[in-house]
């Protein structure tokens, strides 16, 4: 199982280290920084690492490496899902996941790690059940500690640990009951040259924000549920009834959680909200190039874009750009090579565009790479796959919910070749 | 008011103040002093020295304080093992505390500290807590019996912790029985034979309820668990993937992983025709395709197990082409592996797509992604033979670019084209000619003279480039001096007239100049050729070469389903059998897919050379299983012609099995041009070493026609010419007349004078009259194909039979066969085109010169892995050992010694295969004893059962 772990920030320095089993001494970390000089960039890191005698299962998030060590064998995604939760719950705790807030928290975190797990076996990971055996720091609670000398750890043991809906703390009360869904999807595609669809396909999620006193008992229905056949489930969801009755129907955490990520990915259901045309080209010869793009929506539904932002890494050749844009602002860094347009608001009336000139190394010749152009934008009020809750109803509790459900689409890595 | 005020004190005096600050007597003091010394702790630094100091805050009613001391504690204890001792009498205290957390705590916590002392101290609490009433405490105790087992193993077995801990899979909370089946787990990997999980229907049912109930950690436990049980028979093993499949719809990818992991392993066991069946391969596509939208790293480990899924079963995945399309900003370890499945799932059907995203991704910026976009150009024109011209075009395009690392990656690929379909491509010759000057690495340096030297006769100036090359000869590598010399003696052989001066040059620069052994040998051997009998040289030096194969790189069948038994684990993600990297699992048993009920798999064959046998330790036990299950095996063999349909191995995976056993095994052996390509076919190398030395090493294809020439050369005049009498099975019908409209053929094989022959018998069952026969064989195992055209001189009247010998030849087209003697046979008349198929004895393709000399046999049988070791029993035999050696014998089965050792007669036995494969086989006959043992060893262990089948019908007959 898991032995020990290591933070790496991003200058190769270790800021802390845990131990589960004996101690590993901090040099097995020699391996990674070999492997972390020999990536050109930061995120080709291999994941796992072969040393002589363990093995370095790692994650790059937030600029921070976490570094576990294992001696035996233990299955890869156990231990890198292990340490994306790791990172969510500080974030959870600390509200970011920085090198700077780890270290202000930092009995906090050797807490946290030594609860997470038990001679490398996972003992507690879920929220809610950490919340209740450390409680999270905050500016209040630190002034109260100070003067009743009471502490941040929990004295009892927590209730959900044990009981047949884990994730879930009895005697939960609320003065407003609330439930909130945000049905949140985001489109990965390839748009080629020609600007037709390469691959595209939808991640969607439900995120669920529940506040609602005692244990009830959700039911979820959609109006299209043939949409989701690929789906992953919060753990409260009951699958049979799903299997059964396409009817999601669960006891949910108290607080935010994810009760359900879905894909979608056959081609003809996912549309393309909006389209580029592009004109980038250098001569033969010259030392200018030049640049055109113009954004504009489609199958919107009438809903519009918004925060719009292009990005595209632009050759190595090229020195400076000279463009102007019809809204927004544009930035391009002449080292990193990254040209950057914050375009905001699609307007269809009058469609946003970049277009000037790219002036190249005199002599170069001409870069051999097309730029890929890199767009993220948000719809709200709309899930591109049609996606429609028919209605949610509650039981075993007496009193009335508010009920709330919110749709936004966003583009995940939605990228057009040129 | 942050916790970095902690690191603030970095005065000279901080331990002294620690001290002082951890003894005082305000409460609140002490916390923070606790804390002061935790931080310091948590970035390495040294405080040990205040272990007394911080022991003496343990006894405190304060949670926070507590837990942060056993923090310490932790840490330290090691290093002061004696002051460890005083933090006892808490623990045990705690232990019986009416607050489970806190007992909870307390056996935690002493599992922790590794000290021998304390141990003994932790067994009673310990075994208090693993009976204790709150479940909590339970799960918590077996998790520390695992610890102390890591400490101390031997007191564990003493105190019967491991029986209780047994005990716990029948717990009613399902979290405790996944932390037992984890301890369990982990106990057992030091244990290999231990059997702790002794899992029988019950323990899985139970098993699999705690499955729906417990974490998602402790689902990844169970399921691992659930993976090592091999199900009675088909129907438990559906009703398992049944309660399984839910699992695949988890947040967690590891629980994903694991149940795929289970469902690979026990669908092994459905029969395919089953409804089920298919609704499983269905469910088991999107799961997979959602692990692609994780993160990059969870993408990786999912990427290495879809490749290995994708070979077993590539029909799950073969319409998601798409997830697989690499973005530009994926990390380049994402890309190089999706770029890898993209290639196995390439097909007729979605070529023109594949191709056109990897022309894309050759444009990219980064070097070794586009390296390797070219060479999966080549390896779909390779694959999908109508895409080849597509390829080879986009490659030219490729090639227009002048980007020096593409044109090199690029030509490397062509000559792989050029292998897989000669003549039909040369027209782009010129082209790659016009960037011999940009070559600067080997391996295109070797292709593109291995081009020229292969296409001479059509490049007028072909001996100027080869000219060219041989100025710097001696500041090349080995490859491209090997290549060159080849190259140049092609050259000559071609156009012998122009290029005698050149040929002598680098003769003499590969005997005279080099001291590289390889090359000189090379060198001498052309010498000696070409001015002994030059029409014997052209024989050799141009022979037609066997096709390469269009899958190089897949895995070994076998090696593919143990690592099958292993998804999600390390092994997974190296492609390697676990025994051979994993420190400390001495004793891991290779896990085997189950049988299919009803029709068996010869999984028996241990892993090939491919899995570097040379990794795994010495230590592994042998891989023969215990007789009793090898004869079990034996019977399960599916020794008849596949007309059940029920094909056990994908056939895209045996591909690789072919290339090994034959391709592999020839390209080394001829030596001559397929260096080059040594690297892509894994385990020639290992073949070649196996013989290193040995002249006699001449595929026997070439043998026939040269023999003269080589003869002298290497003396191994051996048994050429000895006419034998070797045993000839009788005639069996192969094509019955109701199928073939009136013809039956019944037929058999023969070996006569170092020359096969079938023998056939055609009898006209019709009306009319049969003209116009003809006879092709479809690629098979050892490249048998007609050596003439079947000869049947009148038209077969009705009721009339015919007796035909048509020799054989082992020049055809090579493709590996199930089983491996197989034969399919199109036969033509008048009528029409029938087909049938047939088993050959392979003793037919054992040659006259398979006498091995005996150093050589002795050197070669150690050589050979264990792994590769067969061993049979052949019973109800009453021949003495010299009447069985002779009947052997004139089957081209070679006695080398033989040797009695209490009352036990052994004879080593050598037998050589037409394409160069040497079998090494050991006898063991006891005198009153009718039951013979027989040991059979060879690099493609492939044949081992075809070997065995020729010995009982010889002896028996």
């Amino acid at each position: 199982m898991i032995h020990s772990l290591f933070l790496v920030n991003s200058s190769g320095d270790i800021f802390l280290e845990k131990h589960w089993k004996s101690v590993v001494s901090r040099s097995v970390c020699d391996y990674f920084f070999e492997a972390q000089e020999r990536a050109s960039e930061p995120e080709n890191v291999p994941p796992v690492i072969p040393t002589p005698h363990h093995y370095l299962i790692s994650v790059l998030r937030h600029r921070i490496y976490f570094v576990a060590v294992i001696q035996s064998e233990v299955p890869p995604l156990f231990v890198i899902e292990f340490l994306h939760r790791v990172v969510d719950t500080f974030q959870d705790y600390f509200g970011v996941c920085t090198e700077a807030a780890i270290k202000d928290n930092v009995v906090v975190v050797y807490e946290l790690l030594e609860e997470m797990l038990d001679n490398g076996f996972p003992l507690a990971t879920e929220s809610n059940i950490l919340k209740e055996l450390i409680k999270p720091p905050t500016i209040l609670r630190t002034v109260v500690n100070t003067i009743t000398g009471s502490t941040n750890v929990g004295e009892q043991l927590p209730t959900g640990q044990l009981s047949v809906v884990p994730w879930r703390r009895t005697g939960v009360k609320y003065t407003n009951n609330e439930a909130y869904f945000d049905v949140v999807e985001e489109i990965d595609a390839i748009i080629d040259k020609s600007g037709s669809t390469i691959t595209a396909e939808i991640q969607g999620v439900i995120d669920a924000c529940v506040k609602l006193s005692g244990m009830p008992d959700l039911t979820l229905s959609f109006m299209n549920p043939r949409l989701l056949d690929d789906v992953s489930f919060h753990p409260c969801v009951r699958f049979k009834r799903w299997e059964a009755e396409r009817i999601l129907s669960f006891i949910p955490p108290d607080g935010n959680f994810r009760l359900l990520s879905y894909h979608v990915s056959s081609q003809n259901l996912v549309a393309i909200p909006v389209y580029v045309k592009h004109n980038i080209t250098f001569r033969e010869g010259s030392s200018q190039g030049r640049f055109e793009l113009t954004l504009g929506p489609k199958q919107t539904m009438g809903k519009a874009v918004e925060s719009v932002l292009v990005s595209s890494q632009l050759p190595r050749g090229v020195l400076n750009v000279n463009l102007n844009p019809s809204q927004g602002t544009y930035t391009f860094d002449p080292v990193t090579k990254l040209l950057s347009w914050d375009v905001g608001k699609i307007n269809p009336q009058k469609l946003p565009s970049l277009k000037g000139s790219m002036s190249l190394q005199a002599g170069a010749s001409k870069p051999d790479e097309n730029p890929t152009i890199n767009i993220q934008f948000k719809i709200q009020q709309m899930a591109i796959s049609g996606l429609k809750v028919n209605r949610l109803d509650m039981y075993g509790e007496k009193y009335k919910p508010f009920k709330g459900i919110k749709y936004m689409t966003k583009a995940g890595k939605f990228q057009v070749r040129t | 008011m942050t916790d970095s005020k902690y690191f603030t004190t970095t005065k000279k005096g901080e331990i002294f103040e620690l001290k002082a600050e951890l003894n005082s007597d305000k409460k609140e003091k002490k916390k923070e002093a606790v804390k002061k010394v935790i931080a310091s702790m948590t970035v390495g630094k040294d405080v040990s020295a205040l272990f007394p100091d911080v022991v003496n805050c343990m006894q405190t009613d304060n949670l926070e304080l507590k837990k942060l001391v056993y923090l310490y504690l932790m840490n330290y204890a090691k290093s002061q093992p004696d002051m460890a001792i005083m933090a006892v009498n808490t623990f045990v205290k705690d232990c019986e505390d009416p607050n489970p957390l806190i007992r909870a705590l307390a056996v935690r916590t002493m599992g922790c500290i590794r000290v021998d002392k304390i141990t003994e101290y932790l067994c009673e609490p310990l075994r208090k807590c693993l009976k204790d009433e709150d479940p909590y405490v339970r799960k918590t105790a077996a998790v520390c019996v695992a610890k102390l087992h890591d400490i101390n193993a031997q007191l564990v077995e003493d105190q019967g912790f491991l029986d209780t801990l047994k005990d716990l899979i029948s717990d009613s909370n399902p979290m405790v029985v996944a932390n037992a089946v984890a301890a369990l787990s982990e106990i057992a990997e030091s244990h290999p034979n231990s059997n702790l999980l002794d899992l029988n229907p019950q323990t899985i049912n139970k098993l699999l309820t705690a499955l729906n109930e417990c974490t998602e950690w402790g689902q990844i436990f169970i399921l691992d668990c659930l993976a090592n049980y091999t199900p009675r028979d088909d129907r438990e093993s559906q009703s398992i993937c049944e309660r399984v499949t839910p699992r695949l719809s988890h947040a967690n990818s590891a629980v994903v992983l694991s149940a795929v992991k289970v469902l690979m392993k026990f669908m092994e066991m459905l029969p395919k025709d089953l409804d089920y069946y298919g609704t499983l391969l269905k469910k088991l596509a999107p799961p997979l395709v959602t692990l692609l939208s994780a993160e990059p790293e969870l993408q990786y480990v999912a990427l290495r197990n879809i490749n290995l899924i994708v070979q077993k079963r590539p029909e799950i995945l073969k319409h998601e082409m798409k997830v697989f399309f690499v973005k530009y900003n994926d990390p380049i370890y994402v890309k190089l592996e999706k770029l890898d499945i993209m290639i196995r799932l390439a097909s007729q059907a979605n070529i023109a797509q594949v191709l056109a995203e990897l022309k894309e991704y050759a444009t990219e910026v980064d070097v070794d992604f586009v390296r390797k976009a070219v060479r999966a150009i080549g390896r779909c024109a390779i694959k999908v033979e109508q895409s080849a011209e597509r390829c080879v075009s986009t490659l030219l395009d490729l090639i227009q670019t002048k980007v020096n690392y593409v044109v090199q990656e690029a030509i490397v690929v062509i000559k792989d084209i050029f292998r897989k379909y000669p003549n039909k491509y040369e027209s782009v010759i010129a082209t790659l000619c016009e960037n011999l000057d940009s070559l600067d690495e080997p391996e295109a340096r070797a292709a593109m003279i291995w081009i020229v030297g292969e296409y001479a006769e059509r490049i007028d100036n072909a001996d100027e480039l080869l000219e060219s090359f041989l100025e710097g000869f001696h500041d090349e590598s080995t490859q491209v001096q090997l290549q060159l010399l080849t190259a140049i003696v092609k050259l000559f052989l071609k156009k012998p007239t122009e290029t005698q001066e050149l040929v002598q040059q680098v003769l003499s620069l590969a005997t005279q100049d080099s001291d590289n052994p390889d090359l000189r040998d090379r060198g001498y051997i052309y010498w000696r050729l070409l001015s002994t009998d030059p029409v014997a040289a052209k024989e050799v030096v141009l022979a037609e070469k066997p096709l390469i194969s269009e899958e190089t790189d897949l895995i070994e069948p076998t090696l593919l389903d143990e690592l099958i038994c292993h998804i999600g684990s390390l092994a997974s993600v190296y492609h390697k059998p676990p025994s051979a990297f994993v420190e400390g699992s001495r004793g891991v048993q290779h896990k085997r897919l189950p049988p299919r009920s009803g029709s068996g798999e010869s999984t028996e064959s241990p892993e090939g050379a491919h899995s570097g046998g040379a990794a795994i330790p010495e230590a592994v036990p042998a891989v023969i299983p215990s007789q009793g299950d090898l004869l079990g095996d034996l019977l399960n063999l599916d020794l008849g012609p596949p007309t059940t349909g029920v094909a056990p191995a994908p056939t895209s995976a045996m591909q690789m099995g072919a290339m090994d056993l034959l391709g592999g095994g020839l390209d080394s052996l001829m030596g001559d041009d397929s260096e080059p390509l040594g690297g892509d076919i894994g385990g020639s190398p290992a073949i070649g070493a196996g013989f290193g030395g040995t002249p006699a090493v001449m595929p026997a294809s070439l043998n026939a026609p040269v023999g003269g020439g080589l003869g002298d050369l290497f003396d191994l005049g051996g048994g050429v010419g000895t006419t034998t009498s070797a045993y000839v099975a009788p005639k069996t019908v192969w094509l019955l007349a109701m199928k073939a409209k009136g013809l039956e053929i019944a037929g058999t094989f023969s070996r006569r004078g170092g020359v096969i022959h079938m023998e056939l018998s055609l009898t006209n069952k019709a009306m009319s009259v049969m003209t116009d026969f003809a006879i092709q064989f479809n690629r098979n195992s050892f490249g048998l194909a007609p050596a003439g055209p079947l000869q049947v001189l009148t038209p077969l009247s009705p009721n009339q039979t015919t007796e035909v010998s048509l020799p054989l030849s082992t020049v055809g087209p090579v493709m590996k066969m199930e089983p491996l003697n197989n034969l399919q046979v199109a036969v033509k008349n008048n009528i029409d085109v029938f087909y049938f198929s047939c088993l050959y004895p392979i003793s037919i393709l054992f040659v006259e010169d398979g006498k091995m000399e005996r150093q050589v046999f002795l050197a070669t049988w150690k050589d050979i892995p264990n792994e590769n070791e067969a061993q049979f029993h052949i019973k109800d035999c009453h021949l003495n050992s010299d009447a069985a050696s002779s009947k052997l014998q004139s089957s081209n089965i070679f006695t080398i010694a033989k040797r009695t050792v209490d009352n036990q007669d052994m004879l080593y036995q050598s037998i050589k295969l037409t394409n160069g494969i040497w079998v090494l086989a050991e006898l063991r006959l006891q005198a009153g004893n009718s039951n013979y043992t027989l040991s059979l060893k060879c690099r493609a262990p492939e044949v081992s059962q075809c070997v065995l089948q020729c010995y009982e019908t010889v002896l028996k007959n």
